[in-house]
């Protein structure tokens, strides 16, 4: 049986409740003023009495099943006393591909063969048993709903206790993202410093997290210094800044203080596709189109540029991130209260010069807030980076050669298949933890930043 | 002009006439500035877009070699057996009978797709061909022969440079004389999935990834993200937790979202044990990543219904979860159905995250369920351009379009939505 068939039957048996709390409600008066709820209220009733225990059911059945079967089976592997070189464990997680494989099943020893069957049959065993288990606790979920239920029942009470509950939950789950990225980044990161110094990771200036496969292999230990790739970060996010910050205001204020409302409520859509292409997209871009170009300017002016230079990516980041400069201050600035302006046309300052020199000062903490919320984009940006920057983590400033970030790190480190111990894959961790904490400390600032401003002119 | 201040007392404006055009001046710099800067950023919107364009349109066709396909009665009676391997290298070295040794064959074979046996046993099986004989049959050529086709092969380079041969060229150009070269309408594109094989790899595995991704992530999160908002908007008594709630809310929406990636592959992955590459997993990751948009549009669209509604359904005695579902919930909806396209449009062009969830495997099968290894069409897009062969950049291109093509589609959906049930209270 299939999940989405037992989603069906599922479902089918919570109407079938739902149905017979509400007949039961109304066939149990002669008329239904009786009633202390409406009818859909006996019927809900009955509908939860029904799901919730067989919800809890299924939930705990998810975690003991796996736990009940391998238990089963190390005592069948312990008669047989099969086992050879491998350990138990070894064997199972085997026995578990051998069962999904139908392909390698085929050249699967006679001993093994018999243990993948009767893992199998464990497993469809499990399926009904879950089944009956699980049908058996709703249906004494509906027989004690049916006790309960009588005319003078406040039912509606009940269900609207269990409905704002479960909205109660749905609002929690946010938090509780918010804990499992910052438990599993500690937690991997935790592991990752047992390996490496916490010192030699943020201070080190050497990064070559290949890990060699024999220990008298040169750079047998890997090196995690990740002091280049911050500095590549910061360099790709300097150019995009230094792109991004003049256009994205200058439209700003354009847009706020010069365009007709026509003009702006047509524009400001227009340069938002800009933020709303796929960054998989700028990538293809940046490698494809932009990076040739540059190289082939700088190659005329007799520059050597990398094929994959900080400059393409920053540069192409930098567009990506005009709208988020260019949309947030023009709200800024829009927020800027008209007598300011007034207060000085009247003083005969000309426009600009009132941008310049009272519009703007006063929109400058607002204006700060947008750019560092677009630094800290510009800073998690990954596919660009990905697609345009190199990968040798480089300590330079040159902006023609290549560099590689955070983001690329974490992903060149992760795609793939590894094992998961190693100190190569969980510094794709630390780098996560690091990227995650600082993003977060420069949006933080930035709402805190953006909030006061409001609050100012409000 | 005269100046009425005398020169003596330097204290007053400077009221010249010459500081006067310099002032203008200025403002009017500035204010062409300001344009000049919209300008840049429309235009390197039209770069990007133009230049996908052009490197993409060509995709879409495809160049096919026709060749006469010798068959034996035999063979047609009995197709799943017969040999089409066979025949058609049989009928194409009957066309170029003066091509004998073995390195020049497989120079000849090269012409043409790897896949046209199939091509060829497919066309006698859908045309129902009953008798032998010899047929014309269009076959795929091969990329390299598309990329001649199309011009982005330069002939005139030397043979060591360029990836056609000099007497694969003259068999080209005999085959393009007796007009049996043409590019036709590139379906492969539309029907297959991914490939090794430029003329053969297709986006539709991709697509169907995509769309089971997004439900996922659309069940996920619409209505987890409606109850948060619900309970937020109208529930919550406003203390230090819900203050707490909605600053993290915010805070999740500006977490990069590679780190949403990390938090699906060591939770979702590693602890609960979800398979790799599924588009359960991919899109679970995808709906936490949305929820924080989803909540703050659908937070705001509900803010928007005016107070007179809930006073009036509570007036008539509705409770207060009564009021919300049976008055103020409706008409929120439009609102927060867009905030929910909007927040798929965002999903479906998300790549990072799904790097980290396995889905940039190499996968030849549409995917069937919610559990099969899949591939959505930004990673497809990714994965293409990193191919070295010329003929997947205008393919990675013309991929790109079809997304963006998705994207707009989504957004113009949602502000159309917007339009028409906007409301003025």
């Amino acid at each position: 049986m299939n999940t989405f068939s037992f989603i069906c039957i599922f479902l089918i048996v919570l109407s079938g409740a739902y149905i017979f709390g509400h007949r039961y409600a109304l066939s149990s008066v002669k008329n239904s003023t009786e009633l202390h709820s409406l009818p859909s209220y006996h019927g809900f009733y009955v509908a939860i009495w029904f799901a919730f225990p067989a919800l809890i059911v299924l939930v705990f059945w998810y975690f003991i099943e796996p736990i009940i079967i391998k238990s089963i089976l190390l005592e069948s592997i312990r008669t047989t006393a099969f086992l050879g070189s491998t350990t138990p464990d070894l064997l199972l997680n085997d026995i578990k591909n051998l069962a999904t494989n139908s392909f390698a099943l085929k050249s699967a020893s006679a001993v093994k063969l018999e243990l993948v069957n009767r893992y199998l049959e464990l497993k469809s065993l499990g399926i009904y048993l879950k089944i009956v288990i699980l049908f058996s606790i709703g249906m004494l979920g509906i027989f004690i709903a049916r006790k309960k239920l009588s005319p003078k029942m406040r039912a509606r009470q009940s269900v609207e206790r269990v409905f704002t509950l479960v909205l109660g939950v749905c609002s929690i789950i946010a938090i509780l993202t918010t804990i499992g990225i910052v438990l599993s980044l500690l937690f991997e990161s935790i592991r990752f410093f047992n390996k490496v110094s916490p010192a030699e990771f943020l201070f080190g200036l050497h990064w070559s997290p290949q890990t060699a496969l024999r220990s008298d292999q040169i750079g047998a230990s890997g090196a995690f210094g990740a002091v280049p790739i911050f500095a590549g970060t910061l360099l790709i996010t300097l150019i995009a800044m230094i792109v991004a910050i003049p256009i994205g205001l200058l439209s700003a204020i354009y847009m706020a203080e010069y365009a007709s409302p026509k003009f702006r409520n047509w524009i400001k859509p227009t340069l938002e596709i800009l933020a709303g292409v796929p960054t998989v997209v700028y990538g293809f871009f940046a490698a494809l189109t932009v990076a040739p170009v540059i190289r082939g300017f700088g190659e005329s002016m007799g520059l050597s540029v990398a094929s994959e230079s900080a400059l393409a990516a920053g540069l192409v980041m930098g567009v990506m991130i005009i709208p988020f400069i260019s949309s947030l201050s023009d709200d800024i600035i829009n927020a800027v209260p008209q007598s300011l302006r007034d207060g000085s046309y009247a003083m005969g300052a000309t426009k600009s010069e009132t941008i310049k020199k009272v519009v703007l000062p006063a929109a400058l903490p607002g204006i700060a807030g947008s750019i560092l919320l677009a630094v800290s984009r510009a800073i998690g940006e990954t596919m660009i980076v990905v697609m345009a920057a190199g990968l040798a983590a480089k300590l330079t400033a040159n902006p023609l050669e290549a560099v590689t970030t955070v983001t690329v790190q974490i992903v060149t480190l992760l795609v793939g298949d590894q094992e998961f111990d190693s100190p190569k894959t969980l510094a794709a961790f630390a780098l996560g933890l690091v990227l995650f904490v600082v993003t977060l400390i420069l949006n933080i600032v930035a709402l805190i930043i953006v909030r006061k401003y409001r609050e100012k002119y409000d | 002009m005269i100046n009425p201040m005398p020169k003596s007392i330097d204290r007053g404006p400077n009221l010249s006439a010459e500081r006067f055009v310099k002032r203008y001046r200025s403002e009017k710099y500035f204010k062409y500035l300001g344009l000049f800067a919209i300008g840049i950023a429309l235009s390197m919107l039209i770069v990007l877009t133009s230049s996908i364009i052009f490197k993409g349109h060509s995709a879409f066709w495809q160049t096919h070699i026709a060749i006469d396909v010798q068959i034996t009665s035999e063979d047609v009676a009995s197709i799943s057996n017969a040999n089409f391997r066979g025949i058609t290298r049989t009928s194409i070295r009957s066309e170029f009978p003066e091509v004998k040794s073995r390195r020049d064959k497989k120079q000849l074979y090269k012409l043409f797709s790897n896949g046209i046996s199939f091509e060829i046993k497919e066309y006698f099986f859908k045309n129902k061909i009953q008798s032998g004989g010899i047929y014309r049959v269009w076959v795929k050529a091969s990329a390299d022969i598309d990329m001649l086709r199309k011009g982005f092969i330069n002939r005139d380079l030397e043979e060591t440079n360029r990836r056609i041969s000099d007497k694969q060229l003259k068999w080209y150009d005999q085959l393009d004389q007796e007009g049996r070269i043409e590019k036709k309408f590139n379906v492969t594109f539309f029907t297959a999935a991914d490939s090794r094989e430029p003329e053969q790899a297709g986006i539709l595995g991709a697509l169907v990834g995509s769309i089971l991704t997004l439900f996922i992530t659309l069940i996920l999160s619409f209505p987890i993200g409606v109850g948060a908002a619900i309970y937020l908007e109208e529930f919550a008594k406003k203390n230090y937790w819900s203050d707490l709630i909605e600053v993290n809310i915010n805070n999740l929406a500006a977490v990069p979202s590679i780190v949403f990636g990390l938090l699906g592959l060591a939770v979702l992955l590693n602890w609960f044990g979800m398979p790799r590459s599924a588009p359960i997993a991919g899109g679970a990751v995808l709906a936490l990543m949305t929820l924080p948009t989803i909540i703050i549009s659908s937070r705001s669209a509900l803010k928007a219904v005016p107070p007179s509604i809930r006073e009036a359904a509570l007036g008539m005695g509705a409770s207060r979860l009564q009021t919300m579902l049976h008055h103020v919930v409706p008409l929120a909806m439009p609102g927060m159905l867009t905030g929910a396209i909007i927040g798929m449009a965002q999903a479906l062009g998300e790549t990072a995250p799904l790097l980290m969830m396995g889905m940039v495997a190499f996968i030849v099968d549409v995917p069937g369920n919610l559990t099969d290894a899949a591939t959505v069409l930004p990673v497809q897009i990714f994965l293409w351009a990193d191919a070295p062969e010329r003929a997947f950049v205008e393919r990675t291109s013309a991929a790109i379009m079809v997304l963006l093509l998705f994207l707009v589609t989504m957004n113009l959906v949602a502000i159309l939505l917007r339009k028409h049930f906007e409301r003025r209270w």
